[in-house]
């Protein structure tokens, strides 16, 4: 094994130039290295003005992905030494604006989030003294991979639809959502059938399902989409055929 | 080295384009393009089919014109080819059923290859059906 690798990393120094280059940087090949190690040694002894977003070291934060050979990322849980023998490419995630070398701007992805209501929402809340809203583990079963979602966004940078159409949800978005519908504590899943069954929503999808692929935390967001269009349908059915159909309360399991 | 277009303090952010032959780039892009354009393949079958039940509901005559023409040796090529793409959009699609299906029952999730199985049979009955229809059963 070679004792350095090169890696290419995209810098964008709007300051400086109009469209983004590409700069060469050696680095130690050390077998326990992540691409994250890598981008912090060249900041620390190589060039301090490289920037981009990480936080916890432990793919949980969900801040450091980035495209890696042009594969979406979490730069702390790829190993350096997987990718020989070089150049590595490092660029920032795709379909989201860049502001400087590898940051990305995701507030329209927080917008479109916030979007879907990712909290509970109840018709009545019932008074403090009631308690609190039991749960049994067969109903968390329903809904817990969902809330695995780490808001890494490397969904978004995986699917084209995301890219090609800047007002899709999304991925991330929708599979929060469908966490939140499935929980046999909400009742929300009405007002955010409104917002996602519009054009935007999930009808944008069409199922490439490489949202799934990437998703390091194993949330399936395909598959969380496609769940949404049949419950959507099934609700448009039961609208028209039945006068008192319609959108359940909860897709979550009825409760015990 | 400066930006001339650069103003201070309104920073432009980039944006890629998305190149028109984006999905050369990936082969599961690939994969996915051409499963959408065998639905082309799928368009046209159910548009054949309603000219068959058509033909067939104009008489003896009228349908063995459209039998002879299906006899030919260009028909035949191009119907095994779309029969081809056709089973391979259909499969493809079956397969994805398990992932938008989530039942439950008794508080059990029904196993994907259970919905996987009763698709299949569904799929099953139904090309019965039709060839019961096309082939003349009473």
């Amino acid at each position: 094994m070679s004792e350095t690798i090169t890696l290419e990393v995209q810098r964008y120094r709007p300051e400086e130039e109009a469209l983004p280059t590409w700069e060469r940087f050696e680095v130690p090949l050390k077998p326990k290295w992540m691409i994250l190690d890598a981008l912090n040694y060249i900041k620390d002894e190589l060039d301090g003005s490289l920037s981009y977003r990480w936080a916890c070291r432990m793919g949980v934060c969900g801040s450091c992905g980035m495209m890696v050979d042009g594969k979406p990322v979490l730069t702390c849980a790829t190993y350096l030494s997987s990718l020989g023998p070089g150049p590595v490419r490092v660029a920032p995630l795709k379909a989201f604006p860049v502001i400087r070398d590898l940051v990305i701007d995701v507030e329209d992805f927080v917008g479109k989030l916030e979007s879907v209501k990712p909290w509970i929402i109840r018709e009545e809340e019932k008074p403090l003294a009631q308690g609190e809203y039991l749960q049994t583990p067969e109903e968390l079963a329903h809904y817990k991979q969902y809330s695995m979602c780490i808001n890494c966004l490397l969904c978004y940078a995986a699917c084209p639809i995301a890219a090609l159409e800047p007002g899709f949800v999304g991925p991330a978005a929708i599979a929060l959502a469908q966490r939140y519908n499935l929980d046999s504590r909400d009742q929300g899943t009405p007002e955010r059938m409104d917002v996602l069954s519009q054009e935007h929503g999930i009808w944008s999808c069409t199922f490439v399902g490489e949202c799934s692929v990437v998703c390091p935390k194993n949330v399936d967001p395909a598959g969380a989409i496609q769940r949404y269009k049949v419950q959507a349908a099934a609700d448009w059915w039961k609208s028209v055929l039945w006068p008192w159909g319609g959108t359940k309360r909860s897709m979550g399991p009825a409760p015990g | 080295m400066t930006n001339p277009g650069y103003k201070r303090f309104r920073p432009r952010w980039h944006r890629e384009r998305m190149p028109i032959f984006w999905w050369l780039g990936q082969f599961s892009y690939i994969k996915f393009i051409s499963r959408e354009l065998t639905s082309l393949a799928v368009a046209y079958t159910a548009v054949f089919l309603v000219v068959q039940f058509w033909a067939l509901s104009q008489g003896r005559e009228v349908y063995g014109r459209l039998l002879e023409f299906l006899r030919s040796p260009g028909a035949l090529v191009f119907h095994v080819l779309v029969f081809a793409v056709l089973l391979f959009h259909t499969v493809t699609w079956l397969n994805l059923a398990p992932k938008a299906l989530v039942l439950h029952l008794g508080g059990r999730r029904i196993p994907d290859r259970a919905v996987l199985a009763a698709h299949y049979l569904a799929w099953v009955a139904a090309c019965a059906a039709v060839a019961w229809v096309l082939l003349g059963g009473s």
